[in-house]
Formats: structure tokens, C-alpha cells, sequence
């Protein structure tokens, strides 16, 4: 439905956006997730032709959308960031002037506005003026001038930012009622709202794309780096020989956790078989062991991972945690991802939000 | 096109610009129609309309202050350039909708030569004609001013701006005839005009390199000119001065002359603003 190739947009020396490729498919709800300022409403005007890009192509339904915008245009129903309303017109007077500048004919016209507006509930306020209507609604009105002129695909920044958590929930059942008949691209800085109604993630962080994948397939992803964490008065040799000596696991991350201690990270499900025989190992090698815990990892791990380690390329981006938090990377995602954490994250198993920056900070004290 | 037409002119009549411009222009009308007209006992209505384009100066920037740039103020400019539509749709769209405004204020005042004849002898082919004059102005002015709203976000600014630059265009032929007609005045004058330009572009770009590069362009192709024929450079600005003397075309439709010129004129410099908008705004995508 839309191709997006080698997408580049630079504001004087700064890129917004770096070279990103993707392909949204028919009759699918995306996901666009990224911390604030990633480049996900740049990238997402410059799919809707509001904005010009560098370099790159957008192909919507075969037509270029710098080549033959109105063409193109025709297949998008757009809500920016901050909802486009004339707020001196009433939801009917906008949604009658929207259908007309999107060319739906003239008969079609009361018909395309009505059911817009039944399947956004905005009949009860259809006669007062966008300016007297609360947040919620307005979005809903931002949502009903998308759905105008029946485009394939809706494309809606941020639909639920600023909204209360009763709103939330209705205006996520009505992008999952919108995904029964069109294809679907939200974005959003929060992974649960992305993890509540898509089925195929496309992270961006920093301008690139980190991962472009379904919600399952990352879910699976984030289950595979749950781990046995350790922590032991040893060098990092001795400690993956001793891992070793314990049975058939791997290492997947090894480094120094200062105060003379080395830390690992044993790949393994949460079972206590694996610890007991790595602790029989350390104990019958005679080395301390201060620490030895489940990690168990959530998306939304594995988005704060995606989107820290982005600077260092894609492929080791999960096993990269021993770059630790890079300083202030301006994510303004990362409070509500780490309240969502607290919530799963179990007394016994330590969280891994808490693990990372003491990890991170006491080996910057060491160099 | 006819619906950003439609959704325009209901915005100017829901707010109060439109009210605003219509009143400015009705009361001066009566007014300057009582003194020249009934106290003076003259049937000519072009006398009312010669004294006019100072208020259009005023009225005009009010007018059309919100045009473009309250779209950029709401957001809504992101609508806009979402919807299947070509940027000239939506600004030609725009631009009718307010000459919309400004040709119900001159069909209004059609009237007056209608009542005026019932008290006297009215040339009505003079009249008319100089009413058209004075439609073409306004349109001609709501054009310059589109241009400045397509340029500047701020309302208050875009009025000042193009209040200012009423003035400027109401002044040219004065400051056509203060101006020297040697030829090195005109040479200093194109040079500084080749630098204000590389500034504008400067500032519209933010790219040193285009805008200085055009400021050095001007000023080499103007100083080359200047030495290989020099007598084309004489008395060249003043006569530049002058074309763009805006309000002075409508001189000839007061004195009862029917300007093909002056029609043909106003019609040209709409096209060329109008156009600059249109690029002015699918510029913004770039940015």
C-alpha cells in the first residue's frame, strides 16, 4: 500500500530523519513508535505530502507522492500532532467543508459526513463550535475529517496524547473498529499504547529505523533475552568458564560491576534449575557470588534497549547493554515507560530498569 | 477550490474582518459623498473614489491579515497541505473569497451614481469606469497583502506590513520625482537593491550562500551594465520607480479616461503576487 525508500530529511545539518525504508501492507494496524523528537511526525508528514523530504521515495498505491500528490493524497486520510480544525465552524460545517476539498461528490457528500461522524459519536456536538468542544472531542473530529473521502489509509500522530484514561480507551476502540476496513499507521512515544492495537511495530530512534517487525515477533524477541543475571568476585574469563562449567548455557553479556565484581548474563528461561547449577559451579570454584537473579525481560525493555543502542546499528542492539544509558538522549518516553515497568517487574526478580543505570554508572566511575 | 472558496469567506464573515472592512469603506464612502457630492453640489461620484484609496490602505491588511497566516497559527496549514489539492487551488481559493469582500463594497457603492442622478446629470460611463478603476486597486492591493500574509506568521505583523508597504506603493511617484535621473544614482540604487534582495532571500532560505550570491549577482550584472551602456541606466530607476506606482493608475479612470493600460496593469501584478504566493506557501514545505 505504501513503499517508503531510503526516506532522508535534513533541516539545515540536522537530520530528522535517516535513511529509512519500509513497506506498510493492506488491512494492518502499525505501530510507529519512538521517543519524542525520533523523527516519527516527520516522517509521517512527509508520507502525507505536508512536508518535503531530502532525498527518498514515497510510493502510495503505486504513485509517487512527490511525483503526483493528488493522486496519492487521495489514498491518505491525515491527523497531525495537533488536530487541524477551524475552530469557528461546527464538526458538520468542518467535515461538510473537508468532504468537498477532498472531492467527494456532492451526493455522497451528507451521506460519507454522517456516518463519519456516527462511527467518531460526535452527533451529540455536530451543531456546536469546535471551539467550545473539550480535547477528546476535538480529536474525534481531527479523527472523522481522516476517515472523510474513504482513504485506504489513516494515518493518526499521536491520537491519544493529552487525553484523560477514559477517552484513551475510546478513542483505542475506535482505531481497532477503523482497522476492520482500513489500513491503519498510529505512532505513539509509548509502547503499551502501540502493544494494545497494532500488529506490526516500526520503531524509530534517532531518525533511523531500529525495528520493523510484528508486535509478536518483538514479543518473542523480548522473551529470548530474559536471563540469569550474576554477580561475582571474579575477572570476566573466570566467570564465563565457570558459566560454562555449570552445563551447556551461553554468556550473552559479560562485564566489570566494579567494587572488584563481575557481571553476567546467563542466557536462560526462568528456571531454578539453571541458577542452582551455576551456583553449584561457583561455589565448587570457590568464588563469592553477591547477586544471582531472573531478568525477565518486557517490550518495553526492549524498546528502551532499541532505542539507546540505535547509535551503534541494529544487529547487537539488544545484547548492547553494556554501553549503558548514554547520558540525556533527550527521550522523553522513557517516565511513562519506566512506570509501566514497576508494574511487572516483581519484588524477587529485580527490574532491568534498575539494573542498568547502576551498572552503567559505577563503570563510568571505574574509567 | 470552491470549498476553500466557501470556507474562507465564511470565516471573514464570522469574524469580524469582513464586517470591519465593509464599514471602514461604507462610512467613508457616505462620508467623502456628503462633502464632495451633496454640500458641494458636484454629480461626479469619481471625486468620492479619488479620496478612498488612502482607506483601502488601512482597510485592506486588516482584510487580509488572517488569510494565510492564521492557517499557520492553527495548524491547520497541515489540512491543507494534506488534502488532494494544488497549492494555487487553495490560495486562488483564498484570494477570491476576500476580492469577494472588496467587490461587494464597490457593487454597494454602484449605487451611489443611481441616486445622485436623481438630483442632477450623472456621467454614468465615467463613473463606472472609474468605480472598476478603483475595484482593480483593491483587488491588486489584496494580492500584495496575500503575499505578505503568505510570508509572515504574525497577524499584527502582516498588517503592519502591509500598511507599510500601502504607503511605500502610494508614495512612488513622489519619491519617483525626488530621486535623481543620473545614470549613477540609478547604478547605487540597483546595487542596494541587489543587496536587500540577497538579504530577503538570506532570511527566507537561511542559506548564506544563495542569498549573498544573489546580492553579488545583482550588483555585477547592474555595475556591467552600467559600463558597457551607460545610457540606458539614466533615468532607469525613477521610470521603474514609477510603474510600481500603484494608486496613480487610477488617475486616468477619475479623470473619465477609460485606462485599457492601467486594467491591463492591475490584472498583471494580481497574476505576479498571487503566483508568489502560491510559491511562497509550497515553499514552506521545505522547511
Amino acid at each position: 500500500m505504501i513503499k517508503v525508500k531510503n526516506l532522508t530529511k535534513k533541516y539545515g545539518d540536522n537530520t530528522a530523519v535517516n535513511d529509512i525504508s519500509f513497506t506498510i501492507e493492506e488491512g494492518r494496524i502499525y505501530g510507529l513508535l519512538g521517543p519524542n523528537g525520533a523523527g516519527k511526525s516527520t516522517t509521517m508528514n512527509i508520507i502525507t505530502g505536508c512536508l518535503a523530504a531530502t532525498s527518498g521515495t514515497v510510493l502510495v498505491d503505486g504513485k509517487d507522492i512527490f511525483e503526483n500528490p493528488i493522486e496519492a493524497k487521495k489514498h491518505i486520510g491525515y491527523l497531525p500532532e495537533i488536530p487541524p480544525l477551524y475552530t469557528d465552524m461546527t464538526p458538520a460545517e468542518y467535515l461538510e467543508f473537508v468532504a468537498e476539498a477532498k472531492g467527494v461528490p456532492f451526493a455522497k457528500r451528507a451521506k460519507q459526513v454522517k456516518s463519519a461522524m456516527e462511527k467518531t459519536d460526535l452527533i451529540p456536538v455536530a451543531d456546536r463550535l469546535i471551539q467550545n468542544l473539550s480535547k477528546g472531542y476535538r480529536q474525534r473530529v481531527g479523527i472523522a475529517q481522516a476517515m472523510i473521502g474513504d482513504p485506504d489509509v489513516i494515518i493518526l500522530d499521536e491520537p491519544t496524547v493529552g487525553l484523560d484514561p477514559k477517552q484513551i480507551i475510546e478513542i483505542r476502540e475506535l482505531v481497532r473498529s477503523l482497522a476492520k476496513i482500513k489500513t491503519v499507521i498510529i505512532s505513539s512515544h509509548i509502547l503499551s499504547e502501540i502493544a494494545e492495537v497494532c500488529d506490526h511495530v516500526l520503531i524509530i530512534s534517532g531518525g533511523r529505523l531500529v525495528a520493523d517487525e510484528s508486535l509478536a515477533s518483538l514479543e518473542e524477541r523480548a522473551k529470548r533475552s530474559n536471563g540469569l543475571c550474576i554477580k561475582a568476585r571474579c575477572d570476566a574469563d573466570t566467570l564465563v568458564k565457570t558459566v560454562k562449567s555449570a552445563g551447556d548455557f551461553e554468556v550473552v553479556h559479560v562485564g566489570n560491576a566494579g567494587h572488584g565484581l563481575c557481571e553476567g548474563v546467563v542466557s536462560a528461561e526462568s528456571d531454578t534449575m539453571v541458577s542452582e547449577k551455576v551456583f553449584a559451579a561457583f561455589a565448587a570454584a570457590g568464588i563469592p557470588v553477591s547477586e544471582l537473579y531472573f531478568r525477565e525481560s518486557s517490550l518495553e525493555n526492549i524498546f528502551l534497549k532499541l532505542t539507546e543502542s540505535s547509535i551503534y546499528g541494529d544487529d547487537d542492539a539488544v545484547a548492547a547493554s553494556d554501553n549503558g544509558p548514554d547520558g540525556e538522549d533527550g527521550e522523553g518516553g522513557d517516565a511513562e515507560d519506566g512506570d509501566a515497568n514497576d508494574e511487572n517487574g516483581g519484588p524477587e526478580k529485580e527490574s532491568d530498569d534498575d539494573y542498568k543505570p547502576l551498572f552503567g554508572s559505577v563503570g563510568e566511575e571505574d574509567r | 477550490m470552491e470549498a476553500i472558496y466557501k470556507r474562507e469567506l465564511k470565516s471573514l464573515f464570522n469574524g469580524l474582518t469582513a464586517w470591519i472592512y465593509m464599514g471602514v469603506m461604507f462610512v467613508m464612502c457616505g462620508i467623502f459623498t456628503m462633502a464632495n457630492n451633496l454640500l458641494s453640489l458636484y454629480s461626479q461620484f469619481e471625486y468620492v473614489l479619488s479620496s478612498l484609496p488612502l482607506f483601502l490602505l488601512v482597510a485592506v491588511p486588516i482584510l487580509t491579515m488572517r488569510s494565510l497566516s492564521g492557517e499557520k497559527r492553527a495548524r491547520t496549514d497541515q489540512l491543507l497541505y494534506s488534502l488532494p489539492l494544488k497549492m494555487s487551488q487553495i490560495v486562488i481559493g483564498k484570494y477570491f473569497a476576500l476580492v469577494t469582500v472588496h467587490a461587494a463594497v464597490s457593487l454597494v457603492m454602484g449605487f451611489v451614481p443611481v441616486i445622485l442622478s436623481l438630483y442632477g446629470d450623472v456621467h454614468f460611463g465615467s463613473a463606472y469606469s472609474a468605480l472598476l478603476g478603483f475595484f482593480l486597486l483593491g483587488c491588486a492591493l489584496i494580492a500584495v497583502n496575500l503575499f505578505l500574509s503568505s510570508l509572515i506568521t504574525n497577524q499584527a505583523a502582516v498588517c503592519f506590513a502591509g500598511i507599510v508597504a500601502g504607503f511605500l506603493l502610494y508614495l512612488m511617484s513622489g519619491l519617483a520625482s525626488l530621486f535623481p535621473s543620473t545614470a549613477g544614482a540609478s547604478l547605487f540604487a540597483f546595487v542596494v537593491l541587489s543587496v536587500l534582495a540577497g538579504l530577503v532571500l538570506y532570511f527566507l532560505t537561511k542559506n548564506l550562500l544563495i542569498g549573498g550570491g544573489a546580492a553579488l549577482a545583482g550588483a555585477a550584472v547592474s555595475v556591467v551594465v552600467f559600463f558597457v551602456k551607460k545610457t540606458a541606466f539614466e533615468g532607469l530607476f525613477p521610470r521603474i520607480i514609477e510603474y510600481l506606482a500603484l494608486f496613480d493608475r487610477l488617475n486616468s479612470f477619475i479623470n473619465g479616461i477609460f485606462d485599457i493600460t492601467a486594467v491591463v496593469y492591475y490584472i498583471t501584478l494580481i497574476i505576479f503576487f498571487v503566483w508568489l504566493s502560491v510559491q511562497s506557501m509550497d515553499k514552506k514545505r521545505w522547511n
